[in-house]
């Protein structure tokens, strides 16, 4: 056996294949999914921030996706210069401007990880796993840049104080009440990165023996 | 078989149980209102159960919206109201004719220039006198789009869109100075109808009244629109030149009668006044035949003869005259009730019924008689003009007794008719007959209800009650006087609208509320099914020129604000965002002509900013997403704050700036 199919691991042998398809069906079913489920969530939006106050009978509403930030951002910005407030449009832009390629990439390390029967595998699918909390955790940094650099000659300066919105749940707001939610995209992330942990389990099941049992006959020849 | 029955039953139960949750949820949120006892607050306030059916019928609660929109003339305010049925509460006075400060109307540029457009000799017109009001149609239907209105006084027409509801464009008439058989609209919008009122020369010309016969006219103006441009366009109009009958009402035929336009006259008589030299004044002199002329015209032959080029041009303007119109067989005349005052065609277009206000009856004309007699050549004689008559009796279906004074007739989907009654102060419900006569199972051609109003009906308005298609349910009784109704204003009492059931067609007809209109007289006015109106929440995009329903090269976004100074002349180019324009600060020198454009940048609904500047009379309304502009001398030196006049936000009140003039 080379150093190259070490990492890459044995290849399943045509007959045990056709013995046992569904032992190695399901890892890359799941791993499998779990790139194309990060590929989708891509166009799909992650995070939402819904607004209410009473001159605002339907709401107002703000959705972040991996790219781009949609809904009434300017009617927002618009309100949130009186907090002093920057332009939603201004966070974020580095990983706005990476992000489609970086989550295709780690979409990509999935699919990888189907051919490598070793547990490099591992290694290939741990961006998939951590992703759902590191978007969290950028946003989170980015609600907290936000919300804690007002501008303290904004109108409303002395009435607003700095504060961080939640990842999820109720807050309020001067007369805002705010709803965060996550969205149709980080919730596929997540099942995403459960597909994969389960993907990685029975992977290891599927490929374990099949590589145990040619290191023992690469040990025996030698 | 019985799987099917259970499993409906299973169905039904299920939607009663989600009713009668949902009416729980509905019970809560009422009980907030005040949970008093119904009866106990009837007592007090003296209110009788017939009240309570009135009070349920009309009341809309908040955040709910009314069925039916009206769109009422607004008499000498020269302005539009838009009115809100069942509730009957006002909505919006559009501004028309007349300057209106809060919409900024007249006081723009771009506003400036559409009323500009209307002024005789550049001569300043700052009223107007809103008789009719006309829904642009396709197919004979109300379709929401535009809205059309006269101004008796100057003769002129008005276009407003109803997407913005704002008027778009004013048009005067070059040929008369007043009109009244107008605006109405062919079935397709394709013309609008403006019929003039008071025989003079043409306009701008002179001459003695014992020339009355000789060279006082009348005449229709068929104004051309363009629902794409939404504009009527002048130069494929043309005008139709009548005899000085004084010409009334009119109303575009429909269905069967599509492509004929028939309007009344009431002063065949020629009278011509002068009560002072001892002549019988105009109220007796124009009433003393037994008949008038209901005028048939042709408009597909009148429109195939202009676009012949058959016109003559009078004061610039193509006139088909009034020989090659008697010759060609474009204008007819039948008699009718002396002193007539509505003129109005069945849904099916197949009849046409007059009123004349001193006949008690209301006469019905038959379209497919008039028309045989057309087309047989069958005429009782000519006018003096050389107008074939065609003989009444030729002509007529049936003659109805209503009541004293009747004027209007509007119609309802069931073979009803109701017309005004204004010497009875009442409304009349009668059967129509032919091919109505089964819809409505009842006697045809015969008087079946009569309701009080209060007082001095003129119009009446039944919901789409003048189209192909009328609604029914409600009749607005837009009544001249209201004496005792309203309490005291002083000795200028309001109009008053009066709300009327008519939904039941079997029961009694059954008023409903009383609305006072505190602005001007209005005339005719049309309801509309509120789901047909499709108007804008915001401008589709900031910069916005409501006066060309386009981008406006004067529009702005954020950051593009800019002072520009060429020799005397100072440009500004300024946003207004909740809750600052910019820039705050615009100084020039005494002298400077300011060329000075605003946009709302805003895209929030009701976001709207004023600018008022004042000592230089300007106010303007920037609806989100609007560019207005204004122009005007800095012939003063001094320093004038300029604000928001329409409370935006919390920071309205520093929402301003100063206008700086330097000696």
């Amino acid at each position: 056996m080379k150093d190259i199919d070490l990492i890459v691991g044995p290849r399943i042998p045509k007959d045990l294949l056709k013995r046992e398809r569904k032992r190695f069906m399901l890892p890359t079913l799941l791993l499998g999914g779990a790139g194309f489920l990060l590929l989708v969530s891509i166009f799909l939006p992650y995070w939402k921030l819904t607004l209410f106050a009473p001159q605002y009978p339907d709401g107002l509403q703000v959705q972040i996706y991996v790219n781009q930030v949609k809904g009434d951002v300017k009617e927002i910005d618009t309100l949130n210069h009186y907090i002093g407030m920057r332009s939603l449009t201004e966070a974020a832009p580095l990983e706005r401007s990476l992000s489609i390629f970086l989550v295709a990439g780690i979409a990509l390390l999935a699919f990888a990880a189907i051919y490598i029967h070793s547990p490099i595998a591992l290694f290939f699918s741990i961006p998939a796993m951590l992703y759902p909390a590191i978007f969290l955790a950028d946003l989170y940094f980015w609600m907290w840049n936000f919300g804690t650099n007002l501008d303290p000659r904004a109108p409303l300066s002395g009435a607003v104080k700095p504060f961080v919105p939640p990842l999820l749940g109720e807050s309020k707001i001067a007369q805002f009440k705010t709803i965060a939610s996550w969205d149709i995209g980080l919730f596929l992330a997540i099942v995403a990165s459960i597909m994969i942990v389960v993907g990685l389990y029975f992977h290891r099941k599927a490929y374990k023996p099949l590589l145990e049992s040619e290191l023992q006959k690469n040990r025996q020849e030698s | 078989m019985k799987k099917n029955v259970l499993t409906r039953l299973f169905i039904a139960a299920s939607v009663i149980g989600v009713l009668l949750f949902l009416m729980t949820c509905g019970k809560k949120e009422a009980g907030q209102v005040g949970n008093g006892d119904l009866k106990a607050i009837a007592e007090q306030r003296g209110l009788t159960p017939a009240d309570l059916i009135a009070a349920a019928k009309t009341y809309v609660p908040t955040g709910k919206h009314d069925e039916y929109v009206m769109f009422s003339s607004g008499g000498h305010s020269g302005q539009v109201l838009v009115i809100g049925v069942p509730s009957m509460r006002l909505l919006k006075v559009l501004a028309v004719f007349t300057p209106e400060p809060w919409q900024g109307w007249g006081f723009s540029k771009e506003t400036k220039d559409i009323l500009k457009a209307s002024y005789v000799d550049g001569k300043e017109l700052t009223w107007g006198d809103t008789h009719h009001p006309a829904l642009s149609e396709t197919n004979g239907d109300y379709d929401g789009e535009f809205l059309f209105v006269n101004d008796k006084a100057n003769a002129r027409a008005a276009v407003i869109d109803l997407r913005d509801f704002e008027t778009k464009q004013i048009l005067k008439n070059p040929l008369s100075l007043s009109d009244h058989g107008g605006t109405f609209v062919t079935p397709n919008t394709e013309y609008v109808i403006e019929g003039g009122q008071y025989a003079m020369p043409w306009t701008g010309q002179y001459a003695p009244i014992s020339k009355y016969k000789e060279q006082y006219r009348g005449m229709v103006t068929f104004w051309k629109f363009d629902r794409k441009k939404g504009r009527i366009i002048p130069e494929e109009s043309f005008a139709l030149e009548l005899p000085p009958y004084w010409q009334d009402i009119a109303d575009a035929g429909k269905k069967v009668s599509e492509g004929w336009i028939f309007m009344n006259s009431f002063n065949v008589e020629l009278s011509t006044g002068g009560v002072e030299k001892g002549n019988p004044p105009f109220e007796a002199g124009a009433s003393q035949l037994d008949m008038d002329y209901l005028h048939v015209i042709d408009l597909k032959k009148a429109e195939a003869l202009f676009k012949a080029g058959k016109t003559k041009k009078i004061n610039g303007f193509p006139v088909l005259t009034l020989d090659v119109a008697a010759k060609e067989g474009v204008l007819f005349f039948i008699p009718e009730p002396k002193s007539p005052h509505g003129a109005d065609v069945t849904p099916d277009g197949n009849y046409i019924v007059v009123s004349g206000k001193l006949d008690p009856h209301a006469t019905i004309y038959n379209f497919t008689k008039i028309k045989k007699a057309i087309d047989e050549k069958n005429f009782a004689g000519k006018d003096d003009y050389g107008v074939p008559i065609i003989a009444f009796d030729t002509a007529v279906e049936t003659q109805i007794e209503l009541g004293l004074g009747p004027l209007h007739t509007q119609f309802d989907p069931n073979g009803y008719a109701y017309t005004s009654l204004f010497l009875e102060s009442a409304v009349a419900r009668w059967t129509l007959g032919g091919p109505w006569t089964e819809k409505h199972g009842k006697e045809p051609w015969t008087l079946v209800d009569k309701i009080s109003i209060h007082y001095n009906v003129g119009h009446i308005a039944v919901a789409e009650g003048d189209n192909v298609n009328p609604d029914g349910k409600y009749l607005v009784s837009l009544n001249k006087w209201a004496i005792d109704r309203f309490t005291g204003v002083g000795p200028l009492l309001p109009q008053n609208f009066q709300l009327i059931d008519i939904s039941n067609p079997n029961g009694n007809m059954q008023l409903l509320y009383d609305m006072p209109i505190g602005i001007g007289e209005p005339h005719y006015a049309q309801i509309i099914k509120a789901d047909k109106l499709k108007s804008w929440d915001v401008y589709p995009e900031i910069g916005w020129d409501p006066g060309t329903q386009s981008k406006s090269k004067y529009g702005i976004q954020a950051g593009e604000e800019r002072i520009v100074r060429r020799g005397r002349t100072v440009e500004v180019w300024m946003t207004a965002v909740r809750s600052h324009y910019t820039p705050e600060h615009v100084e020039v020198r005494k002298g400077d002509r300011v060329i000075w454009h605003i946009t709302n940048i805003e895209r929030a609904k009701d976001a709207t900013h004023g600018f008022a500047l004042p000592y230089f009379n300007i106010n303007l309304s920037l609806e989100p997403g609007e560019t207005q502009s204004i122009e005007f001398v800095a012939d003063k030196a001094g320093v004038y704050p300029f604000y928001c006049s329409e409370f935006c936000s919390a920071l309205h009140l520093e929402m301003a700036g100063y206008f700086l003039v330097k000696p």
